[in-house]
């Protein structure tokens, strides 16, 4: 009991130490290099003085070290600052109502859980489903063919199947829309019908992971003596598997899935592109294609936020489901 | 955690939930419960038929299909067991393989119908099964590539190689076959191509693989993008570019992976200590993420050509971490044997104990994971070309040929040719994984001895 106590609280707060790393290595990568952002705003044909304005309005005249403590300390307290391209508009164009970055994020922060939630609803089931057949019937013609198409899937690109996607459910089907433009005051059933082809093409690379790992974490089971006895006690293999096998494999099913939740961190932005899908990702692309440093850190921040979050959930379950952790002697 | 814990535990964690979506106002727990009794519930599916999406797609009928399968199965089953006498192959049989077999009949019988019917649609109708034929004619023409280079690999070469060609899986010869095809492509790019990469051709948008008078031209089979350039002659030079870029970018990374894992493993103590703490630290952003991130800052330095050597030099040391974590542990392994305690006791240098004595005895699993990585570096740069972030302009690469012809796949509702524009760069990244990762998973299966 104590022991495993002990093991989470040492787990959680290496992911809060890895947390606060990770925040100054993407402040200082964008923050310690050359180059003059306040030029960069505005622009070549900026006077001095309206450079030495920004410099001073962005503080970037302070030491790394103070900007950095700044930066943390607003965003603990929940200011994420303003986005550069607000600081242009509000320099070229006059006008003081500077848009925080926190109003900017947050109805895309909500698209994007949404978008990764339905993604996992459909994904989850299917892949459990499938990877449970494959490893029931392996060697068989099934899984043959299901190795090859999971294998082609996830080593294909993401826009690839979303193009392919596209062709057919959206262009030559007509039958889901091929730009999920979803408004915020849309009602449910609506923005799922929007969401559910960007969500069918995620659901495409992340069954595949799943259903692998799945069948080997079956196939691994089957193997154990236990199994054989319920074998041999005659009962049918739906229920081998079903009963016997699926509780204890449930373990490393869990992680399985909070790994490639995490995955789809990384699958989200480039769908989220080729849908023009109001999300985070997309946001993060446009900030870095303008260069927008205090946009592209809080983005990446939140991406690397997730993905160190999914897997701390993935760690601390899997010691939660080993019982002999559970119950030391 | 005992039983009587975790309830107060998972109370605490959904108390937190709640908590912090109250306080950022975002209504996620709403939405998600929402969904969550749309697909769990049997009510839900009720409810999730009648949604417009269920509708759209005429999922009722579906439906129907679906329990008409099913009672095929019950059906074809005790037919079997009927008309056999009970043979032990239909009466052992369960329900689950019984419908497995008729829906697969079905879907075959679909698939022959329908490409029988595919050709009889003539006369300015959009042929819109275009699509379908290209697929079968691809799986078609891909099952007699693999068969056909499986048997020349039996005829000729040494007997060890006539071996290893007897043994290897169809998709292994297939997947052997497509990367030559494609280090031909790359080598012999400037021969093959008829025309240059940035080559500004007479006319722009060309439809590919259509008649004159459908607008297409026998010159370009493939057609030109809008600017006219040959869409043939990037694809090929696009070999050249994108599967260039990401294999010297995977040396790159293996170069200061392997070295960087290796000396973990040979000196250990403070080495092992900084490098793998650093290894962790790096590796706890997702890759794509991190590289956006990182050519952020690197896009103030630099511009054009040499942003796409920052880019080369980035995604290189951020998949040199998933390298290192791999080259450690095997070269952990192998530290420990006798005959590198001799060396060491011979007084041999270090660059001599990594390089003639490790890495000789790791060349198996280190082989396996360059073909793997070698995918994830190509789909890395494919992405951040088609986000316009990787390789720049004017090489012709795969990643950006998707990104600017992307608009086309909406024209395939008056041509279904249009949509090639797109598909044929995406495609050929595609498939170059897809064949590097088939030879892989045969050569993890094979030296894995075989298992299950």
């Amino acid at each position: 009991m104590n022991s495993v106590l002990r093991i989470l609280v040492q787990r959680i707060g290496l992911g809060i130490l890895t947390l606060f790393i990770v925040s100054i290595v993407i402040f200082g990568s964008v923050n310690l290099l050359p180059g003059d952002f306040a030029q960069a705003i505005l622009g070549q044909g900026a006077t001095d003085e309206a450079v030495a304005a920004i410099r001073e309005q962005i503080g970037l005249t302070k030491p790394f070290w103070v900007r950095y403590f700044d930066w943390l300390g607003a965003l603990v307290t929940g200011d994420l600052g303003v986005s550069y391209s607000q600081l242009m508009f509000a320099a070229n164009m006059g006008g003081d109502q500077l848009i925080p970055i926190t109003t900017q994020i947050a109805p895309r922060f909500y698209n994007t859980m949404f978008l990764a939630g339905l993604t996992a609803m459909i994904a989850v089931p299917f892949s459990l489903f499938l990877g449970v057949l494959a490893a029931l019937y392996r060697g068989s013609v099934f899984d043959r063919g299901a190795n090859i198409f999971t294998l082609s899937s996830i080593s294909s690109p993401e826009f690839f199947l979303a193009y392919i996607l596209i062709l057919f459910l959206a262009v030559q089907g007509q039958w889901l829309p091929s730009l999920a433009s979803v408004k915020p005051d849309m009602p449910l059933g609506e923005r799922v019908y929007t969401t559910l082809l960007p969500a069918l093409t995620l659901t495409l690379v992340v069954t595949a992971h799943m259903m692998r790992m799945t069948r080997a974490a079956i196939i691994n089971l089957l193997a154990s003596p236990y199994i054989e006895m319920a074998r041999l006690k005659g009962i049918s293999p739906m229920r081998v598997v079903v009963k016997h096998a699926l509780p204890n494999a449930l373990a490393p099913i869990i992680n399985v899935i909070a790994l490639n939740l995490a995955y789809l961190i990384t699958g989200v932005v480039v769908v989220e592109v080729v849908f023009a899908y109001p999300g985070i990702g997309n946001l993060f692309v446009d900030a870095v294609r303008t260069r927008d440093i205090p946009m592209v850190q809080i983005c990446c921040l939140i991406f690397a936020a997730a993905y160190i979050l999914l897997n701390l959930t993935a760690d601390v379950l899997s010691i939660l489901s080993n019982p002999r952790l559970r119950h030391p002697k | 955690m005992s039983r009587d814990m975790a309830l107060p535990f998972g109370a605490a964690v959904a108390l937190v939930v709640v908590l912090l979506d109250r306080a950022l106002g975002l209504g996620i727990l709403s939405a998600l419960l929402t969904l969550l009794q749309l697909v769990m519930t049997p009510v839900g599916w009720v409810v999730a038929l009648a949604t417009p999406a269920a509708a759209a797609l005429g999922a009722w009928k579906w439906l129907v299909y679906l329990l008409l399968v099913i009672a095929g199965g019950y059906g074809f089953r005790a037919a079997g067991q009927a008309m056999t006498g009970n043979a032990p192959f239909y009466r052992d049989m369960t329900l689950a393989v019984a419908v497995g077999y008729v829906f697969a009949a079905v879907v075959a019988i679909a698939v022959a119908y329908t490409y029988s019917i595919s050709f009889s649609t003539a006369g300015g109708m959009p042929d819109s099964y275009f699509f379908f034929r290209l697929a079968i004619h691809g799986l078609a023409a891909a099952v007699v590539a693999a068969i056909l280079f499986r048997q020349l690999g039996m005829w000729i070469g040494t007997p060890g190689s006539r071996k290893l060609f007897r043994q290897m899986p169809g998709t292994a010869a297939f997947g052997i076959f497509i990367i030559l095809c494609y280090a031909i492509a790359a080598i012999f790019a400037a021969w093959i191509a008829p025309y240059g990469q940035e080559e500004v051709l007479a006319k722009a948008n060309i439809i590919p693989l259509v008649s004159a008078e459908m607008g297409g031209d026998p010159g370009f089979p493939l057609g030109t993008d809008q600017i006219g350039r040959d869409i043939y002659s990037r694809l090929i030079y696009g070999a050249q570019n994108t599967v260039g870029i990401a294999f010297v970018t995977t040396i790159l990374a293996f170069f200061l992976g392997v070295t960087g894992g290796f000396l973990a493993a040979v000196l250990q103590g403070w080495t092992d200590q900084v490098l793998s703490r650093l290894v962790d630290v790096l590796m706890a952003i997702p890759a794509l993420i991190f590289s956006l991130l990182l050519i952020t800052a690197a896009a103030s330095l630099f511009k054009g050509s040499s942003l796409t050597v920052a880019m080369i030099v980035i995604i290189a040391v951020i998949d040199s971490t998933r390298v290192f974590r791999l080259a450690r542990a095997v070269g952990m392994n192998i530290v420990v044997m006798d005959y590198i305690e001799a060396a060491k006791l011979r007084g041999e240098r270090m660059s001599y104990l990594i390089f003639r004595e490790v890495l000789p005895n790791a060349y198996a699993p280190l082989l396996a994971e360059f073909g793997l990585r070698f995918c994830f570096v190509f789909l890395t740069i494919a992405a951040l070309s088609f986000l316009g972030l990787g390789i720049q302009p004017p090489l012709a690469d795969w990643g950006t040929m998707v990104k600017d012809l992307g608009q086309f796949v909406n024209y395939a509702a008056f041509l279904p040719q249009y949509a090639m524009l797109p598909l044929l760069p995406a495609g050929a990244i595609a498939l170059l994984t897809v064949a590097v990762n088939f030879v892989v998973d045969w050569m993890l299966h094979r030296s894995s001895g075989l298992k299950e």
